[in-house]
């Protein structure tokens, strides 16, 4: 018996000593820079330990901006795009003639470079002293205003960071929807049919509840890709980000360790274990809530 | 009530480029009378449950008529037919609680039809009683066995109180011994409600043991109908005889000569009134009697003893195949030593054939 567990143990080292160092022992460290005031990575000092970096950061306008951005585009995002995309696979999979010619075009953001993509936003969206962009172009032909989406108001930049987040997280849960969707057995729908049951309570009833295990899981994961947030802002708006009021909580913790003049990084750790407290929370809120609506 | 089918026909566009249509039911016309329990029967692949989805309406016609009464419901969609089926595999609604499945088509009704919360409760007690369910209201489809899910089932296509009851292959999926119990249920199910019910099989013995009539299918074309033990006793051709019956029947290869009906030099019986003709020979197993100065002389392989009967396993140079089985009462002493058998046969379980078209002549034999 001790000889089996021996062999077991020994299966699993390249795995736990992978794990271990690149996963276990940063997370740690990173707790108890966060408790260790003035640390300092080149010479390895600090000079206390206590609560004085999570006092400054939570008292950082930077920080309460990106937390409200963040907080705001989890908001807004995740329930979008898990929406649009629940809608796009049911429509795809009532056409199936196109089928997979959408599949693919619906497809594609998912392979393209992010910062590509924040580009083209970027010329649909700027105002430049020769063009408005785009989308400006079609605000005004329906009489609007030109506005600047990338140096403009508050509420115009995250609409396009909004947008920009919405469309590029989608092919994925389309991804995953359309084959949910049609894993679901063609005998229920033809039960269903011939009890009278109408499209709608078909909908909620039975199709919803079947890919529930599936819609759990992308918003599961849609709450926490989303607040971890940060090159889609940087596509956009390029690295300043405090500079714009358009900085995440990731955004924050990376400028803290290495913005001006080598960086604070207690202040990042901080930073990153507040992260990490809010992510658990929502996601266990999460997982309480799935288990009184997941079947399965 | 009663359901007429008139010249249906279904097909199916094939697949690949340039491939023939397919066609699933061909030109099939019969009536199923009211309050009856039918058995669609045939093997694999031979259209029953595409005949099954057209009477439901989930198939569309391609040509031809379907009639419930005297209601043309061709064109109706399947959600105004009235029809309750009971699927192969059940479609029970797995996040639904049994009680919940049962109320499930209740909730659907629109109108004057619309059902208090209390009497559709006890419109779902009552189905589940009758099939015996009704202690399982709780349960999750998935905490059920095989045979309580199939009640289940029925249940759900009961209590809506459907003027058709259809069932595709509502045995496949049970045990052999569960089948045995649950055909006799759905029998006494049928006559306690009196719902006219069509089921699909290719279970010849189930459908002969259940049903008030049945309906023989190959390729799409309909064989025969009628009830059980007519279609038995008389097939309409080789594959009705050969499809219907355990063991299946022995088919010779025989010739009518001047008023004679030989296997090979075994003259068996007298014949009148047939041309003379190369003929098809098909003896049930039941119809040979054991006979030192028997007509039919043949090779003795083995004898089996079952209890009940015994099987005497032998050959004949007429044969189509290896060898036959006859079955004969286990009061008759066999001599499994002996090199040869020869048998008397039951005119009534020896059927003839045409060669040429497979279908039965017609033709009493002395």
């Amino acid at each position: 018996m001790e000889n089996r567990s021996m062999k077991g143990w020994l299966y699993l080292l390249p795995a736990i000593l992978f794990l271990g160092v690149f996963m276990v022992y940063p997370l740690i460290d990173v707790f108890i820079y966060s408790f260790e005031e003035g640390y300092n990575s080149a010479s390895q000092t600090y000079f206390g330990v206590g609560t004085y970096n999570y006092s400054y950061v939570l008292h950082d306008p930077y920080f309460l901006q990106a937390v409200k951005n963040t907080l705001i585009l989890v908001a807004i995002t995740v329930p979008v795009s898990t929406g649009l995309s629940l809608l796009i696979s049911l429509g795809l999979s009532n056409i199936p003639k196109l089928r997979n010619l959408f599949q693919t075009v619906y497809f594609l953001p998912y392979v393209t470079n992010t910062l590509a993509v924040g580009l083209v936003f970027m010329i649909l969206f700027r105002k430049t002293p020769y063009t408005d962009g785009l989308a400006n172009l079609v605000i005004n032909f329906f009489g609007g205003e030109s506005i600047d989406f990338i140096d403009g108001p508050y509420w115009a930049k995250m609409f396009v960071l909004c947008l920009y987040t919405v469309w590029v997280v989608m092919p994925f849960k389309i991804l995953v929807l359309t084959s949910a969707l049609a894993s679901v057995n063609e005998t229920y729908y033809k039960a269903a049919r011939v009890d009278g049951t109408s499209r709608s309570r078909i909908f909620f009833r039975i199709t919803l509840p079947l890919i529930s295990p599936t819609m759990f899981y992308l918003i599961i994961t849609g709450f926490i890709g989303a607040f971890k947030a940060y090159s889609d802002a940087v596509a956009l708006f390029g690295t300043n980000l405090n500079a714009a009021e358009m900085n995440t909580i990731v955004g924050y913790v990376y400028d803290m360790l290495y913005g001006d003049s080598g960086g604070y990084p207690s202040f990042a750790s901080a930073a990153a274990i507040i992260l990490f407290v809010i992510v658990l929370t929502i996601t266990c809120i999460n997982l309480l809530v799935s288990k009184k609506h997941v079947h399965y | 009530m009663k359901i007429v089918l008139e010249h249906l026909t279904k097909t199916f566009p094939g697949r690949g480029k340039n491939a023939p249509d397919v066609k699933a039911v061909n030109d099939l016309t019969f009536e199923i009378p009211d309050g009856k329990l039918v058995g669609l029967l045939g093997p694999s692949g031979c259209g029953k449950s595409t005949v099954l989805n057209l009477v439901s309406g989930l198939l569309k016609v391609t040509s031809g008529k379907v009639f419930f009464d005297d209601d043309d419901v061709t064109n109706i969609p399947a959600e105004y037919r009235g029809v309750g089926i009971v699927f192969q595999n059940y479609a029970l609604y797995p996040h639904l609680t049994v009680e919940k499945n049962i109320l499930f088509p209740m909730e659907n009704f629109k109108g004057d039809k619309k059902l208090s919360k209390q009497q559709m409760q006890e419109r779902a007690l009552a189905a589940a009683k009758l099939v015996q369910i009704d202690g399982l209201m709780d349960r999750k489809p998935a905490e059920l066995s095989g045979g309580q899910q199939q009640r289940v089932a029925i249940a759900r296509a009961l209590v809506k109180q459907p003027r058709v009851l259809l069932m595709d292959e509502p045995l496949s999926n049970l045990d052999a011994r569960l089948r045995l119990q649950t055909r006799e249920e759905i029998r006494r199910i049928q006559r306690e409600t009196k719902i006219t019910t069509v089921f699909v099989t290719h279970d010849q013995e189930e459908a002969m043991s259940i049903s008030d009539l049945i309906i023989v299918m190959k390729d799409g074309v309909l064989q025969q109908t009628g009830k059980p033990q007519e279609v038995y006793d008389n097939p309409a051709n080789l594959f009705v005889a050969k499809f219907l019956g355990t063991p299946p029947i022995n088919v010779f290869h025989g010739c009518v000569k001047g008023g004679k009906l030989m296997l090979g030099d075994d003259v068996i019986f007298k014949v009148k009134h047939v041309e003379d003709q190369d003929v098809w020979v098909a003896i049930r197993p039941e119809g040979f009697l054991l006979d030192k100065h028997g007509c039919l002389h043949c090779q003795l392989q083995n004898v089996e003893v079952m209890g009940r009967d015994v099987s005497i396993v032998a050959t004949h140079p007429a044969m189509e195949g290896e060898s036959f089985r006859a079955i004969i009462p286990s009061t008759t002493r066999v001599d499994d030593e002996a090199a040869t058998v020869s048998f008397v046969l039951h005119p009534e379980k020896v059927l003839p054939f045409s060669k040429a078209d497979e279908t039965r002549i017609d033709a009493k034999l002395v």
